[in-house]
C-alpha cells in the first residue's frame, strides 16, 4: 500500500487499485420521544421500560408521526445542503426476527423526505466534496440480547420504534481517511443543528460500509460488498482496509467478488460473509396503509430554515476572515459546537482589548491538554470560559508573563477559581517597575562581571543566562520585556 | 312489558328514558335470550355477570343524557376491550387480554352502554361465512344450518336472533353488509377514516371500517352517531363535522337523484335478486326520488383488485403474531422453527391462503404486475364513482348476488365465496359509505338486502334514503326460534 500523492491506493505486483466506498450512516434522531409513538427515548434505561403499545406491535395498535422528528430530517436536509421533498412516503419493509415486533420496519423506500444533498471535506491536499444520495427517516429495531441465557435469547424493545435518520452517500469516498474525516463531518453538522447528538459509543451514529475495489483509472465501479452495521470510526477504517485487501487478492488471483453482505469482526479484524445476494431478504416493501403520504408544506420548511444556526462551514469562513485565524486554526475550532461555542464566549468576554491568537494558542494548547488528561469535553471544561478569558487578558496586559500564567492556569482548574483572585493572592503579579527592575539588573551584572565583559567581547548567547538570572531573582515574575529592554541598555 | 328483546334501540332507549324499563330488566332480559342461544354460537366470549353489576350500578344512578343509556350490547370480537378477552376468531390470539379499549367501543360505554360479550367472526375478519372461526361456525336465525355470512356473522346473528338489541361489526370487502343482508337486518359501512381504527385488529388498513348493525335504519342511524368521531390516534380518522344522523334523519328524499349501475347486473345472477333490484327501483321513485342508469365500467376489476390489496396488506398486519410477545405460541427448535409451527397451527386456512397470497403479490418480480397495478385500477375504480357523482346523489344495488347458503356450502370453493363480496368491495376500495337494508326474500324465504352507495361522509343522505325505502318495504323477518329449545 503507498499513499504517494496522498491518493490512497492498494498496490500488488503490477497493479494499483483504487477503493470507492459509500456509507449509509444511521444517526439517531435526537428526540425525547420514539418516531410512531410516545415513548421515551433516554439512553441505559432499564430494558423494556421504554415501551408503548405501539412499539410492542399489540393488535389494533396503530402509529402516528412524531412532527418533532420531521422537523428533525429536514433540518439535517438542510444542513446537507440538500433538496427537501414536500412529499413522502412511509414504506413496510417486511421480515421477521425477535426484535422486531410489527415483523416490519416502518422505513421510506421510493420517497425519502430528504433526496440529494453534499457535504464538503477538508483533507491535507484542500476541499473535497462528497454526495449524499438520500436521508429517509426509520424506526430502529429492539435489541437481542444473546449472552444472558444459554438457553434463551432476551428482548429489549426500549429501542423499537426509535427514529433514525439513513443518510446515504454516493460512492465518491476514495479511502479510510476520508471515510473518517466525512463521519465527523456529519457528526459535527448533526451536532450543530441539535439532530443527532453523535454518540457513537451509545449507538446514536453507525453505518452500513459499502466497498469495492477497481484498477487505477477504471470509470467502472468494482462488485461491492456491504459492511453492517459498524459502530466506529476505527472500524470502519480497518474493516475498509481488510475489505479492499481482500478484494484486490480475489481479482488479482483471477476469481470474482461476490456480492455480499458482510460483517467485520472487530476481535479478529476481518469482514466475514453474512449472506450472498441470492440470500438476501424479500423485504417486500410497500406503502404503509396506516400513514398517509407526509405532505409538508413551503412554509413549514421555511420556518426550519430560520432556525439553523451557523454551521461549520459558515463558522470556519467567519473566523477566518473577521478572527485573522488560519483555515488550520479554524478548522480545529469549528468541528465541534461546543469548542466553537467556547472560543466565542471566551473573544466576547476577553473585552475590548483583545488578544485572539493568544486565546486560539492557550485553547488549543493548555486546554487541550487538560481537558485530554482528565479524559473531559470542553463543555464540561474545569475552566469556565469567563475565567479563562480573564487569564488571557492578564497575560495580554502584561499583569503576568506567559509563564507564571501557566501556573496561575493550574491552579484555576480546581474549582474554576478566578485568575485575578489567584494572581493577587499568590503574589503573582509581573515586576513591571522599571526602577526596582534596574536594580536588580545592577546587582547581577555586578555579581557576574566576568560574564558580562565576555558578553560584550561578542559572546552574544550570554544574554540569555542574563535573563535567566533577572528570572530566577525575581521569582519569575519580572516582566520579561521590560528585562530585555534594561539589559540590552546596561550591558 | 311484552317481550323486551323484540325492541328496537330506539324503543330501548326511550323506555328507559321514560323509566318504563330499567337497564338491568333490558340486560337480563337479553342475556336470558343470549343464554338459550347457544346453538347459534354468536358469542365467542360472554360478560354476563358484570354486564348485570354494572346495569345494576346504572340504575342506581341513572344519567338519561347518554345516548345509549344503559343499553346492554355485545360486540365483534376483532375489537379490543378492554381486560376482555380479544380473539379476533383465531387460536393465535385465544389467550389475548389487552390492556386497552378500541375507541370505537369506548366512544360506546362513554354513551351509557354496557357490554355483554365479544362476538363471533370469521378469523382476522378473513371470510363471508362465518366458516372460518376457531370458535366454530355460526348459525343463522332465519334457518338451521344456513351460514349467517361474514365476516361480521356472530354480530348478524346476534341481531337478528335478538341476543343484543344493537351492535358493531367492520367491514373490509363487505363485513357488515353480506351479514347484514343474509340474517335481515340494517348494516352501515361509514366512510373509511370516519371511525376510528384504533384498537381494532387490523385485516387490511385501507379498507377496514367500523359500522353499526341494527334492526332498523334508525337505530343504525343512532348507533354511527355514536361511533363516528375524530380520533388522533388513528392517522387516517379524518377530521370534519359529524351530523347528529339520528336527529336529522328524514324520509323526504324527493328530488334525489339514484343511480342505478348497469355493470351490477352481473352473468349468472338469480332472477330473484334482478327482481329485488326491480322492487327496489320502484320503491325509490314511490318515495319521490329519480333514478338514473349509470355505467361504473371498472366494476369487474373490484373483485381481483380487492383480492391483492386486502391480502398484500394482511400479510403484512398479521406479521406482529409471531408467538414472541403475546398469544399463541408453538414449542420449536430455534427462532425460525418456533415461527412457523406457531403460525402453521395458530392461524386456519383462509388466513395462511391469504397470508400466502399477500406474501406472493408484493414479492421482488411480481410487486409490478400485481400489487402495483391493483393500486392503479383502485384509483380507477374510485374515479368511476366520482364521476358518476357529479350527476347521481346516490347508487343502488342489490347487497350480494344471492341469498344465504347453506353451512359447507362453498367451504371447498374460495372462489366461489369470494364472488359473494362482487357488489360490496367496490365500495371498500373507493372508501365511500355503503348500507344494506332488508328488501325481500327469496323462494326459501331468506332475507335479501339492496345496498345504497354514497358520496364520501355523506352517511346522512343514505341513511335517508334507507330510511325513506324502508317504510316502503316494510320488511318482515321471518324468525321462528328455532334453536330456542
Amino acid at each position: 500500500m503507498s499513499k504517494k500523492d496522498s491518493e490512497y491506493l492498494i498496490n500488488r505486483k503490477d497493479n494499483q487499485y483504487e477503493v470507492v466506498i459509500g456509507l449509509e450512516v444511521h444517526a439517531q434522531v435526537l428526540s425525547e420521544s420514539k418516531l410512531f409513538s410516545t415513548s421515551a427515548t433516554k439512553f441505559g434505561a432499564e430494558p423494556n421500560t421504554q415501551v408503548s403499545l405501539v412499539d410492542a406491535a399489540f393488535p389494533g395498535m396503530l402509529p402516528v408521526i412524531n412532527e418533532f422528528c420531521v422537523k428533525q430530517a429536514i433540518k439535517t436536509g438542510i444542513g446537507l445542503n440538500a433538496k427537501i421533498n414536500k412529499r413522502s412516503v412511509f414504506d413496510r419493509k417486511n421480515y421477521f426476527y425477535a426484535d422486531l415486533p410489527q415483523g416490519y420496519q416502518i422505513s421510506q423506500f421510493k420517497d425519502p423526505i430528504v433526496g440529494e444533498g453534499k457535504v464538503i471535506l477538508d483533507m491535507p491536499n484542500g476541499q473535497k466534496e462528497i454526495g449524499i444520495e438520500r436521508l429517509h427517516l426509520e424506526q430502529d429495531a429492539g435489541k437481542s440480547i444473546h449472552d444472558l441465557d444459554p438457553q434463551n435469547t432476551f428482548v429489549d424493545l426500549n429501542r423499537s420504534g426509535v427514529a433514525l435518520m439513513e443518510i446515504v452517500s454516493k460512492p465518491d469516498l476514495r479511502s479510510p481517511d476520508e471515510v473518517n474525516t466525512y463521519v465527523k463531518k456529519l457528526r459535527s453538522i448533526m451536532r450543530y443543528l441539535g439532530t443527532c447528538d453523535g454518540n457513537m459509543q451509545e449507538g446514536s451514529l453507525r453505518a452500513d460500509v459499502n466497498v469495492s475495489v477497481r484498477p487505477k483509472g477504471s470509470k467502472e465501479f468494482g462488485t461491492r460488498c456491504e459492511i453492517k452495521n459498524v459502530n466506529s470510526i476505527k472500524f470502519m477504517q480497518m474493516a475498509i482496509e481488510y475489505e479492499a485487501n481482500r478484494q484486490v487478492d480475489l481479482i488479482e488471483e483471477g476469481k470474482t467478488i461476490d456480492q455480499e453482505t458482510r460483517l467485520f469482526d472487530t476481535k479478529k479484524n476481518e469482514t466475514r460473509s453474512m449472506r450472498s445476494k441470492e440470500d438476501a431478504h424479500d423485504y417486500r416493501y410497500f406503502p404503509d396503509p396506516d400513514l398517509l403520504p407526509l405532505e409538508v408544506s413551503e412554509k413549514f420548511i421555511e420556518d426550519l430554515k430560520n432556525e439553523i444556526p451557523e454551521l461549520p462551514d459558515d463558522k470556519k469562513k467567519r473566523f477566518i476572515e473577521e478572527f485573522k485565524l488560519s483555515p488550520y486554526e479554524a478548522n480545529i475550532l469549528v468541528s465541534d459546537i461546543d469548542t466553537a461555542k467556547y472560543f466565542e464566549e471566551v473573544v466576547t468576554k476577553m473585552g475590548k482589548n483583545k488578544d485572539i491568537k493568544l486565546a486560539v494558542n492557550w485553547i488549543t494548547g493548555e486546554l487541550f491538554a487538560v481537558l485530554n488528561s482528565k479524559g473531559l469535553e470542553i463543555s464540561q471544561s474545569p475552566v469556565s470560559a469567563k475565567n479563562f478569558a480573564i487569564l488571557i487578558n492578564l497575560i495580554k496586559n502584561g499583569t503576568i508573563s506567559g509563564k507564571i500564567a501557566k501556573t496561575v492556569f493550574e491552579l484555576m482548574i480546581d474549582g474554576d477559581k478566578d485568575p485575578q483572585k489567584i494572581v493577587e493572592e499568590k503574589g503573582l503579579k509581573q515586576q513591571s517597575d522599571p526602577k526596582a527592575l534596574e536594580a536588580l539588573i545592577d546587582k547581577i551584572i555586578n555579581d557576574n562581571r566576568e560574564k558580562a565583559i565576555e558578553y560584550k567581547q561578542g559572546k552574544e548567547k550570554l544574554f540569555g543566562f542574563f535573563v535567566g538570572q533577572a528570572m530566577k531573582a525575581s521569582g519569575g515574575k519580572a516582566n520579561p520585556q521590560l528585562i530585555n529592554e534594561i539589559l540590552k541598555k546596561k550591558l | 312489558m311484552s317481550d323486551i328483546t323484540k325492541q328496537s334501540l330506539t324503543e330501548l332507549v326511550e323506555n328507559i328514558k321514560n323509566k318504563k324499563l330499567s337497564s338491568t330488566d333490558v340486560t337480563k332480559a337479553f342475556i336470558d335470550r343470549s343464554e338459550k342461544s347457544d346453538e347459534l354460537n354468536a358469542y365467542i366470549t360472554n360478560d354476563f355477570t358484570s354486564a348485570i353489576d354494572k346495569a345494576k350500578k346504572f340504575d342506581q344512578k341513572p344519567n338519561l343524557d347518554l345516548k345509549l343509556p344503559g343499553i346492554p350490547m355485545a360486540v365483534k370480537d376483532l375489537f379490543c376491550t378492554k381486560n376482555i378477552k380479544t380473539t379476533a376468531g383465531s387460536k393465535i390470539l385465544n389467550n389475548f387480554v389487552p390492556t386497552y379499549e378500541s375507541t370505537v367501543t369506548e366512544n360506546i360505554w362513554n354513551e351509557g352502554a354496557i357490554l355483554l360479550g365479544k362476538l363471533n367472526c370469521d378469523e382476522f375478519a378473513m371470510g363471508s361465512s362465518n366458516e372460518t372461526s376457531f370458535f366454530g361456525n355460526v348459525q343463522n336465525p332465519i334457518d338451521k344450518n344456513l351460514v349467517p355470512g361474514g365476516s361480521s356473522g356472530g354480530s348478524a346473528s346476534a341481531v337478528a336472533g335478538r341476543l343484543t338489541p344493537i351492535t358493531i361489526g367492520t367491514d373490509t370487502g363487505g363485513s357488515i353488509r353480506q351479514p347484514a343482508s343474509f340474517t335481515g337486518i340494517v348494516g352501515l359501512k361509514p366512510t373509511y377514516g370516519s371511525c376510528s381504527r384504533y384498537g381494532i385488529v387490523a385485516f387490511a388498513s385501507s379498507l377496514d371500517q367500523a359500522g353499526p348493525m341494527a334492526q332498523n335504519v334508525k337505530d343504525c342511524a343512532l348507533l354511527h352517531e355514536v361511533i363516528s368521531s375524530y380520533d388522533p390516534k388513528d392517522s387516517t380518522s379524518i377530521n370534519f363535522k359529524r351530523n347528529h344522523f339520528s336527529k336529522e334523519l328524514t324520509k323526504n328524499i324527493k328530488g334525489k337523484k339514484i343511480g342505478i349501475p348497469k355493470e351490477y347486473r352481473v352473468d349468472g345472477m338469480p332472477k330473484e335478486i334482478e327482481d329485488l333490484w326491480q322492487k327496489g327501483i320502484r320503491y325509490i321513485k314511490d318515495c319521490g326520488a329519480e333514478t338514473i342508469d349509470i355505467s361504473l365500467p371498472n366494476t369487474s376489476y373490484a373483485l381481483p383488485t380487492y383480492y391483492i390489496v386486502a391480502p398484500a396488506e394482511a400479510s403484512s398486519n398479521l406479521a406482529r403474531y409471531d408467538g414472541v410477545k403475546y398469544g399463541f405460541r408453538a414449542k420449536g427448535e430455534n427462532l425460525i422453527d418456533m415461527y412457523e409451527k406457531t403460525r402453521s397451527e395458530g392461524f386456519g386456512a383462509e388466513v395462511q391462503r391469504r397470508i400466502m397470497i399477500g406474501t406472493y403479490v408484493l414479492s421482488s418480480g411480481y410487486y409490478d404486475a400485481y400489487y402495483l397495478k391493483a393500486q392503479k385500477v383502485r384509483k380507477l375504480i374510485k374515479n368511476d364513482f366520482d364521476e358518476v357523482y357529479k350527476k347521481v346523489d346516490a347508487i343502488l344495488t342489490p347487497s350480494t348476488p344471492s341469498a344465504a347458503f347453506k353451512i359447507g356450502e362453498k367451504t371447498n370453493d374460495p372462489v366461489s365465496m369470494y364472488l359473494n363480496d362482487i357488489f360490496t368491495v367496490p365500495v371498500n376500495l373507493a372508501g365511500l359509505p355503503g348500507i344494506s337494508i332488508p328488501a325481500g326474500h327469496d323462494s326459501n324465504g331468506y332475507p335479501l338486502g339492496l345496498q345504497i352507495i354514497g358520496k364520501a361522509f355523506d352517511e346522512q343522505n343514505i341513511l335517508n334514503i334507507a330510511y325513506a325505502m324502508e317504510e316502503k318495504i316494510n320488511f318482515k323477518n321471518k324468525i321462528t326460534d328455532w334453536w330456542i329449545k
